[in-house]
């Protein structure tokens, strides 16, 4: 059915249509370099009851009380389909610019959320630890231009998260406005000190100096954004894309997605808040011509456990599938389908594309950097883009 | 070469043994005020200042609470609705609901800053939020402000007293049945993540466990439950798993006080629990043998917490020149340190409470089961900017920007009683600062050269980053406030 309406477009020839009009807006505004638009699922999201195996047999005998019905499933193809909260992703879906990238995981899995978040963060094997984000190490390595209003901006109270670390001009503020009316009780003051948490604060000063000159006031946008703290870190993100200056990664979050028990309703609202966010982000980008080069991708510490607990929850597990959507992805599922016959001791799922290959993909499709230099060991990028930005 | 540096050693321990017997003076009188409190007055540093070390160490330890002064909120001892009940509600009913709770949970915050600020004991304070951070508890999924209030109660309790009696409680404690789920475990299926938790972030730090030991610990903590009712721990038998398990090598019947007792027999619980204090108490890195020492203090007084901090709080590296000022506020630091201080009395707290959680520090609800971060983290551009927004709203000066200041508060929040959530919270923060009054007009007059020392000394516990020039106490307390140094302690 999806792939018949998906025929029926090409074949009305809506969906070029549709890709050349932003590409065409781009062209008339500032060369926007590429943004990407990291989106945190905190807590662990339970990756079967979002891209759901649905003609798997034992995904119902796994989950007896939590398996989505059949026919709830928004069906991408014969045996795939995302959760019904989910729904208002359909769209990119048919437009062919939404990836889904499944069994993203790493080696020798860790269960604890912050063990593993780490890891997501850092980029880090298993056994590796290491003290900056992998955006902050991609960045050391090959600076983002002074030019910018900022490297990355953290929309919310999260962390830094993968833009932690020296070197890297970062940012954290709830919207422009806000940052701007706060600016000006920053200042820029001395520079030596052998105390590490002054430093830290005189950096950050700095930063907020150097940012505030760029950041300019809101703009406002046709596209509507949904209420709810989500939605108006999307709305922020669509602020930041519009600055002329430039942004080269904003990182949003939602959650928690930490569902031990009564899972079905928490997961669906959490999921429609997902959904409809990035709806809107995409609406806002495709308004202002940016959304040919914005890359959206979702990250989480962990999936959940294949079969559901007792408490109709399900506990922490492993790999889970992933989305990236941007108007230069070449739609479709990539990895491979959760193999629910063959979970490990745990009874957690066997990941089927490393973390590492994955945030390969989003840098070398970015700023075309190497991941080599980055992860110490060469992790092949993903082939999920119609063309380079 | 070696003679010299005998010699150093001699003048050295000399010099330290000097200290130990000499009175405190200002600087290390505050230090250890600061560190050990959240601020002190400029007499609360003179008083401490003419006791030595150990006096001061030991008037500390000595006095010392177990509960707090200030009454508890009146709702603490009602009856919780069931949790079962909630789900049934209709949904005009699970608004009204919502908003009891969060009415509540704002008073449970102002009536625990309140008590921060006013306690005769904030050794006490301090550490029942160590605790608090330790075993950190988020209303977010908890709910019932009675149930925060009564594991409050619980690490206050303990919080100067015994580990051991605090982790065998906690386990018991039904905030934390609810928090991480075990509530609801039985012997069918177990529920892993208290019984991970408790060995990751409760006890042994990650990496001293296998899985195969969370699974075994999650089968002796079955059955460990809440009655609905009365939301308080009960036993239920039949959904225990009394079968053989195997916890860290030891075998048996193990239930959970048994696993809890296996924890508390392994070192790496004290040396977990050791590095947290030095965190805590002296700086962001921790010397791994001075850590160890105070393990073994920690394991001979049988997880008694007063011999632990004894031991902290004199050792040199407390009291070293080079840990002053390293540890960065955390927001509670910051408002309730700058509110005493400057002896600030408000009438409501509960402005105080929103400020502290805008900061991000929401008292009740830390973001994750690890709790706060803590360190660099607590300063982003966000946070640092609300910090100093703090500040410059505190010290704005005289009566009648005061009054301006309220007046405008009033303008900017017209429909106060409707909002919810997020910006409920800004319309109290707005309505409610123009009642912290600080006493400006007895800072305006000049400031000797002498005055101007003692002023940046209570202020700072290293110098100003950017020297203030000479100038009226107000003046100059505004430029101190605003230093990135009164982010530090």
């Amino acid at each position: 059915m999806s792939a018949d309406r998906r025929a029926f477009l090409r074949a009305a020839g809506l969906a070029p249509l549709a890709a050349a009009w932003p590409a065409v807006a781009r062209a008339a505004a500032s060369p926007a370099s590429s943004m990407l638009v990291l989106v945190e699922l905190k807590g662990g999201n339970d990756g079967l009851n979002t891209v759901i195996p649905f003609a798997d047999p034992q995904y119902a005998a796994l989950r007896p009380r939590l398996a989505v019905a059949r026919e709830q499933v928004v069906q991408l193809d014969e045996r795939t389909g995302l959760h019904p909260a989910l729904a208002p992703l359909k769209a990119v879906w048919d437009a062919r610019e939404l990836a889904i990238v499944q069994g993203v995981g790493y080696p020798q899995p860790n269960l604890s959320h912050f063990r593993s978040i780490e890891i997501w963060d850092t980029g880090s094997r298993s056994d590796e630890y290491l003290e900056s984000g992998w955006i902050a190490r991609a960045f050391a390595r090959a600076p983002r231009p002074a030019s910018l209003a900022a490297d990355g901006v953290v929309i919310g109270n999260a962390g830094m998260g993968p833009l932690a670390g020296r070197g890297v001009r970062a940012l954290s503020l709830a919207t422009p406005e806000q940052f701007l009316r706060n600016a000006r009780l920053a200042r820029e003051e001395g520079e030596g000190t052998s105390n590490p948490s002054l430093a830290h604060i005189l950096q950050v000063e700095r930063d907020i100096v150097a940012s505030a000159r760029r950041i300019i006031p809101s703009r406002t946008f046709v596209q509507a954004f949904p209420p709810g703290p989500f939605g108006a870190a999307v709305n922020t993100t669509a602020q930041l894309a519009a600055n002329p200056s430039g942004v080269a990664v904003v990182h949003v979050s939602l959650g928690s997605f930490d569902t031990h028990a009564n899972q079905p309703g928490t997961h669906a609202a959490l999921l429609r808040q997902l959904g409809e966010g990035l709806i809107a982000l995409r609406g806002a980008l495709q308004e202002i011509g940016r959304w040919d080069s914005t890359v959206i991708a979702t990250y989480s510490e962990f999936g959940r456990r294949a079969r559901e607990n007792l408490s109709n929850g399900t506990d922490h597990g492993t790999a889970s599938p992933h989305f990236v959507l941007g108007g230069a992805v070449r739609g479709g599922l990539y990895g491979a389908q959760p193999e629910l016959d063959r979970l490990d001791g745990n009874g957690n799922l066997a990941y089927a594309v490393d973390l590492r290959a994955y945030y390969a993909t989003l840098l070398k499709q970015c700023w075309g950097i190497a991941p080599g230099n980055v992860f110490g060991a060469e992790h092949r990028p993903l082939p999920l883009f119609e063309k380079s930005i | 070469m070696r003679a010299s540096s005998f010699f150093a050693f001699v003048l050295l321990s000399a010099a330290a043994s000097l200290a130990q017997a000499q009175a405190l003076g200002y600087a290390d009188a505050r230090h250890l005020l600061a560190r050990t409190g959240f601020g002190a007055t400029d007499a609360e540093v003179r008083d401490a200042a003419r006791l030595t070390r150990e006096q001061a160490v030991d008037r500390l330890l000595e006095g010392t609470r177990r509960t707090a002064v200030s009454p508890p909120p009146a709702f603490v001892d009602d009856a919780v609705v069931p949790y079962r009940k909630v789900r049934e509600m209709s949904a005009e009913e699970r608004m009204a609901f919502r908003r009891t709770l969060f009415d509540q949970g704002l008073e449970l915050r102002a009536w625990w800053i309140g008590e921060m600020a006013a306690t005769p004991s904030p050794l006490t304070e301090r550490m029942t939020l160590f605790w608090h951070n330790h075993f950190a508890t988020s209303q977010q999924k908890v709910r019932f402000s009675q149930l925060m209030y009564r594991q409050n109660a619980l690490l206050r309790r303990e919080a100067l007293g015994n580990f051991a009696t605090l982790l065998h409680g906690i386990a018991r404690d039904p905030a934390m049945l609810v928090w991480l789920d075990n509530a609801r475990s039985r012997r069918e299926a177990p529920n892993e993540n208290f019984a991970r938790e408790v060995m990751e972030l409760f006890t042994l730090g990650e990496g001293h466990y296998g899985e195969r030991d969370v699974k075994e610990a999650a089968r002796a903590f079955t059955g460990w439950s809440l009655e609905p009712a009365s939301a308080t721990f009960t036993y239920r038998r039949a959904w225990h798993d009394d079968g053989e398990k195997v916890v860290l090598g030891t075998e048996g019947n193990l239930d959970g006080d048994a696993v809890l007792d296996v924890l508390l027999a392994r070192p790496e619980t004290a040396r977990f629990i050791a590095r947290k204090l030095w965190l805590e108490f002296v700086s962001p890195t921790p010397d791994a043998r001075e850590v160890e020492r105070w393990a073994q203090v920690f394991r001979a007084a049988h997880y008694e917490v007063k011999p632990l901090l004894r031991a902290v709080l004199l050792s040199p590296a407390f009291w070293a020149r080079e840990n002053r000022g390293t540890l960065t506020r955390s927001p509670v630091d910051l408002v309730v340190g700058t509110l005493h201080t400057f002896s600030i009395h408000p009438a409501d707290f509960r402005p105080a409470a929103v400020t502290v959680a805008l900061l991000g520090q929401n008292l009740f609800s830390p973001p994750n089961v690890k709790g706060w971060a803590g360190g660099d983290a607590w300063i982003d551009s966000a946070t640092l900017l609300g910090r100093r927004q703090f500040a410059e709203r505190v010290f704005r000066g005289s009566g009648e920007s005061m009054m301006k200041a309220r007046a405008e508060a009033g303008d900017a929040a017209p429909s106060a009683s409707k909002a919810e959530g997020p910006a409920r919270y800004r319309n109290i923060l707005q309505r409610g600062f123009g009642a912290y009054a600080f006493d400006a007009a007895s800072w305006q007059g000049p400031l000797d050269e002498r005055e101007a020392r003692n002023l940046d000394a209570l202020v700072l516990p290293v110098p100003p980053v950017a020297a203030p020039a000479a100038a009226s106490g107000i003046e100059r307390l505004q430029a101190l406030v605003a230093d990135p140094a009164y982010q530090l302690r």
